[in-house]
C-alpha cells in the first residue's frame, strides 16, 4: 500500500481505495475496521484525510481506541459500533457521530468539535474538555466532566439524555453540563450519583430533576435558574432532540436544578506563612 | 497577646554610609525598608526580611548588611527555634504553612557520601583536551537489536522510536510560566538551544515568545491539563506526563487566582482570576493501564513522532512503579527526588514525603535491568542536583540524564530566599510583577544559564577522563566506579555500591 504525505486526490487516492478495507460511498470514504488494531485504523484515518477525505464512515468498529485523537479540522466522521477509549481526545474541530456506545474518556481534553453518541458512555466522558459539545443519548458512568474548563468564547457543553454516576463535574472549572434523566436505570433510578461537583470552581451543572442537598460535594451549591439559563437549556435541548428525536417543549416542562460553585477561589484561605501572618 | 516571635534576620545599616537615596525602599518587594519623609526617620521591618540580599547589593554605598538575628529563643535541641515559630504561625492563622525550594531537613545526602574512582598506573586516564569525549545522550526507547541491510551502502532496517538528542546529559527542569517569569523561561530556552539540550514548560503552557525555541522544549501534561491542546502537543520536542513532584509527592497544586493574570490566562487557556487547580491525581488515571491509555492517546495525537515521558516523585515503591510506567509505553521515566525544588508547597509535604533521588535511581535502574527492559526507556533524574559531580554520580548510579531546576535559577540570580510562592521574587525570576520582571534581562540570563551547562559539561568531560572513559554512556549504571564513604551496609546495598577500600 503506497500512501503519500502530500494531499493527492488522483491516482494515489485510487490506490488507497483499491485496498479492500477502504471504499467510497458517495462523498464518504468508508473504512471497515473489523479486526483491525487501533494503530492500523488510526493510521488509515490519517492517511485518507491527508489524501483529501472530508467525510468518513467507520464500520464494524469494535472498541478501537484513540479514534480521531488530536485531529484538527472540520471533518465529519460516522462510527458504527463501539468507539474505544479516548475517542477524539485533544481533538480540535471534527464532528463525530457514534451509532453505538463510547468508552472511557470520549472527548478527553477536547478543544473544539462535536461528539454525538446514540448509545451510552462509560467513565470520564468529557474529562478536562475546553471547548466543543458532547451529546449522549443514554447514560454515562462515573467521573464525567471532571475538570471541564472554559476559555474566552470557548464554553464546552455536555448533554446527557439519561443519568450520570458519582463524581459528576468534580473540580469543574468551566463549561456547562446538562443531565436530562429521560431514561432511568432500574438499579439506581436517581438522575445523578453522589459527590456531585466536588471542588467545583467554575461553570454550571443543570439537572432535570430535584436532588437532596447531601448529594452535593464540597464547594458546590444550588442556585435558582434565570431566564438566561432557560433560554440556554432550550437551545441545547432542541439540538439534543434534533439528533435523537423527542420534544424539546415537553422536556423543558420538568423542574430543573442548577449547581454552581461556592467560590472561584476555593483555596484562597488555605495557606499562610510567618511573614504574612503579621509576625 | 504579645507576639513573641523573633525575626529571622536583622538589617544593619551603616548610618555614616547611608545617603538616604531610598533605593532600598524601591528594591525590597517585602517592605522591609520604610522612610518617613516628614519625620526624616527610617524604620526597618526586620521581621519581613527574607535575606534575599537584593537591597544590600543594590545599595550604591554598600551601607546595608543582613545578618542572622541574634535574638533567639532559649536553645533546645528538640523544640528548635523553627519548630516554635511554626507553631506560633499556625496558632495565629490556623492554616497550612506554605514554603518554596527544596527539602530543608538535614537528611543524609547520599551524593556527599559517594566518591568517584580515578585511573592510576594500570589503566590510563584520558585527557579530554587531546581525545574526543562524548557527552551526547539519546533519551527514549532503544531497539532490542539493530538490523542492517547491505547493498551499495548500509541502511538501517530497524525502525527506531523517536529519541531526544542531547549534547550534554543536563536539561532544565519543568518550571511553569506562572511560577516563574517569561524572562526566566526565555533565558533557559535560549541556553538550551545554544547548548543543544532541552527545557521543560511545566504545566503552565507554552508562551508564544517561546515558540522559536519549541524544538528544544518539552511540553508537560499535568492533572490540571492547562494549555493542553493539539497544537501545543505537536509544537514541542517531547511530551511529559506529570504524575508527581519530588517537593510535594501525592498532592496537586493551586495557582491562586490573584496570579492568573491576562497573559497567564491566555497561555494556560483558563479564565482570568480563577484559582488554577491541579488535582492530586489525574482523574483519568487510576492504574498503570489508565496511564498507558494517556501515553498512547498522546502518541496517537502526535502520530508517534514525539517521545512521551512520565514524571513521578521518588517514593517508597518507586522501582515497581517505574517498571509499570516503562511497560505502559513511556519512553522515559523521570524520577524527582525529595530534595526537588518547588515554587510553592506545603512545608509538611516538602520536608516529610518521598525518598532521596540517589536511592530511587539505583533501585529503578536495578529493577529495569533485572526485568531485561532497561533499554525500553530512559531514566531522567532530578531533585537536588547541585554540581557536575552530582550529575556524574547520578549517571553512575543509573540515570541517563538529569534535570536541574534550582541550580538553573541560581545561575539566573536566585539567592534561594524561599519566597517564590509570594510572587514577589526580588531577582525577577518567580514573579509576574512587571517592575520586578525587569530585573532579569533574558540575554544576560541566557548567557549565564548556558555558561552553567558549558562549565558542568566541561567538568563532566574531565571526570570521564579521570575515570578513563571516553563517553558518558560508559558511565551510565557503572556503579563499580563509585564507592560509599560513611554509609551503612543497607544503604550501600540499596545504592549497589561498595564501601571505600573494597
Amino acid at each position: 500500500m503506497k500512501f503519500s504525505e502530500s494531499n493527492l486526490r488522483g491516482d494515489s487516492m485510487a490506490a488507497t481505495l483499491e485496498k479492500a478495507r477502504v471504499s467510497r460511498e458517495g462523498e464518504f470514504v468508508v473504512i471497515d475496521a473489523k479486526g483491525m488494531h487501533y494503530r492500523e485504523l488510526n493510521e488509515l484515518i490519517v492517511r485518507v484525510i491527508e489524501e483529501g477525505a472530508k467525510k468518513l464512515k467507520l464500520i464494524n468498529v469494535n472498541g478501537q481506541r484513540f479514534i480521531a485523537d488530536g485531529l484538527r479540522g472540520d471533518y465529519y466522521i460516522e462510527i458504527y459500533g463501539v468507539a474505544g477509549d479516548d475517542l477524539a481526545a485533544f481533538a480540535n474541530g471534527p464532528t463525530i457521530v457514534v451509532y453505538g456506545d463510547v468508552q472511557d474518556g470520549a472527548g478527553n481534553t477536547m478543544n473544539a468539535g462535536k461528539i454525538i453518541v446514540h448509545g451510552n458512555g462509560t467513565d470520564i466522558i468529557g474529562h478536562s474538555m475546553r471547548g466543543g459539545k458532547i451529546f449522549v443519548r443514554g447514560h454515562v458512568g462515573y467521573r464525567v466532566g471532571i475538570h471541564m474548563k472554559e476559555y474566552r468564547e470557548q464554553v464546552p457543553v455536555l448533554v446527557i439524555g439519561g443519568t450520570a454516576g458519582d463524581f459528576l463535574g468534580e473540580y469543574m472549572a468551566g463549561g456547562r453540563i446538562i443531565i436530562l434523566g429521560l431514561e432511568r436505570l432500574e438499579t439506581y433510578p436517581e438522575i445523578v450519583g453522589d459527590w456531585l461537583a466536588t471542588g467545583i470552581h467554575g461553570g454550571a451543572i443543570y439537572l432535570r430533576d430535584t436532588i437532596e442537598e447531601d448529594k452535593l460535594g464540597y464547594g458546590a451549591k444550588f442556585e435558582e435558574l434565570t431566564d438566561e439559563d432557560y433560554a440556554f437549556l432550550r437551545r441545547e435541548i432542541e439540538e439534543f432532540c434534533s439528533y435523537f428525536g423527542g420534544n424539546a417543549e415537553e422536556i423543558m416542562k420538568a423542574k430543573f436544578t442548577k449547581v454552581v460553585p461556592l467560590s472561584h477561589r476555593p483555596f484562597a484561605a488555605m495557606y499562610s506563612d510567618s511573614k504574612e501572618a503579621g509576625h | 497577646m504579645v507576639r513573641n516571635f523573633p525575626p529571622d534576620f536583622v538589617v544593619r545599616v551603616d548610618k555614616e554610609a547611608c545617603i538616604n537615596c531610598l533605593r532600598c525602599t524601591r528594591e525590597c518587594p517585602f517592605g522591609v525598608h520604610e522612610y518617613d519623609k516628614e519625620k526624616k526617620k527610617w524604620k526597618r521591618h526586620h521581621e519581613k526580611c527574607v535575606a534575599c540580599l537584593r537591597c544590600a547589593y543594590m545599595c550604591p554605598t554598600q551601607a546595608i548588611s543582613i545578618e542572622r538575628s541574634p535574638m533567639e529563643y532559649s536553645p533546645h535541641p528538640v523544640w528548635t527555634n523553627k519548630v516554635r515559630k511554626d507553631i506560633k504561625t499556625q496558632a495565629e492563622t490556623g492554616s497550612v504553612i506554605l514554603t518554596a525550594m527544596g527539602n530543608e531537613l538535614p537528611y543524609l545526602n547520599y551524593f556527599d557520601h559517594l566518591v568517584l574512582d580515578a585511573c592510576q598506573v594500570t589503566n590510563p586516564s584520558i585527557d579530554p583536551l587531546r581525545e574526543p569525549m562524548e557527552l551526547r545522550t539519546y533519551l527514549g526507547r532503544k531497539p532490542e537489536k539493530v538490523d542492517l541491510e547491505e547493498y551499495d551502502g548500509v541502511e538501517l532496517k530497524t525502525k527506531i522510536a523517536p529519541n531526544l538528542k542531547l549534547e550534554t546529559p543536563i536539561m532544565f527542569a519543568h518550571m511553569s510560566y506562572g511560577s516563574i517569569s517569561i524572562e526566566a523561561q526565555l533565558s533557559m530556552a535560549r541556553a538550551a538551544k545554544e547548548v543543544g539540550t532541552y527545557m521543560g514548560t511545566g504545566e503552565g503552557g507554552m508562551h508564544r515568545d517561546l515558540y522559536p525555541y519549541a524544538d528544544h522544549i518539552i511540553t508537560q501534561v499535568a492533572s490540571g491539563r492547562f494549555a493542553v491542546h493539539e497544537e501545543y502537543l505537536k509544537r514541542g520536542a517531547a511530551i511529559e506526563i506529570k504524575i508527581g513532584q519530588g517537593a510535594k509527592p501525592g498532592i496537586g497544586g493551586h495557582l491562586p487566582g490573584t496570579k492568573v493574570t491576562a497573559e497567564i490566562s491566555e497561555t494556560r487557556m483558563i479564565p482570568e482570576g480563577s484559582d488554577a487547580i491541579s488535582p492530586a491525581p489525574h482523574h483519568d488515571i487510576y492504574s498503570i493501564e489508565d496511564l498507558s491509555r494517556l501515553i498512547y492517546a498522546l502518541k496517537e495525537a502526535t502520530r508517534y513522532r514525539k517521545p512521551v515521558f512520565v514524571k513521578i516523585a521518588a517514593v517508597h515503591n518507586v522501582a515497581p512503579i517505574a517498571v509499570g510506567i516503562i511497560r505502559a509505553g513511556a519512553d522515559a521515566v523521570v524520577l524527582d527526588g525529595f530534595r526537588g525544588g518547588t515554587g510553592a508547597a506545603p512545608q509538611v509535604h516538602r520536608d516529610h514525603h518521598g525518598i532521596p533521588i540517589e536511592a530511587a535511581i539505583a533501585s529503578v535502574d536495578q529493577r529495569l535491568r533485572e526485568e531485561g527492559i532497561r533499554h525500553w526507556g530512559s531514566i531522567i533524574a532530578s531533585g537536588g542536583i547541585r554540581s557536575s559531580a552530582d550529575v556524574a554520580k547520578a549517571i553512575a548510579l543509573g540515570a541517563d540524564a538529569v534535570y536541574i531546576g534550582t541550580a538553573a535559577l541560581i545561575a539566573l540570580g536566585c539567592t534561594v530566599c524561599k519566597k517564590c510562592y509570594t510572587g514577589k521574587c526580588p531577582w525577577g525570576i518567580a514573579t509576574q510583577v512587571p517592575e520586578l520582571r525587569k530585573r532579569l534581562n533574558p540575554d544576560e540570563g541566557a548567557r549565564r544559564a548556558a555558561n552553567l551547562l558549558k562549565a558542568w559539561s566541561h567538568e563532566l568531560k574531565e571526570i570521564l577522563g579521570a575515570l578513563g572513559l571516553n563517553s558518558i554512556e560508559s558511565l551510565r549504571g557503572n556503579r563499580d566506579r563509585l564507592r560509599g564513604v560513611g554509609l551503612s551496609d543497607v544503604d550501600l546495598e540499596v545504592l549497589g555500591v561498595k564501601p571505600a577500600g573494597r
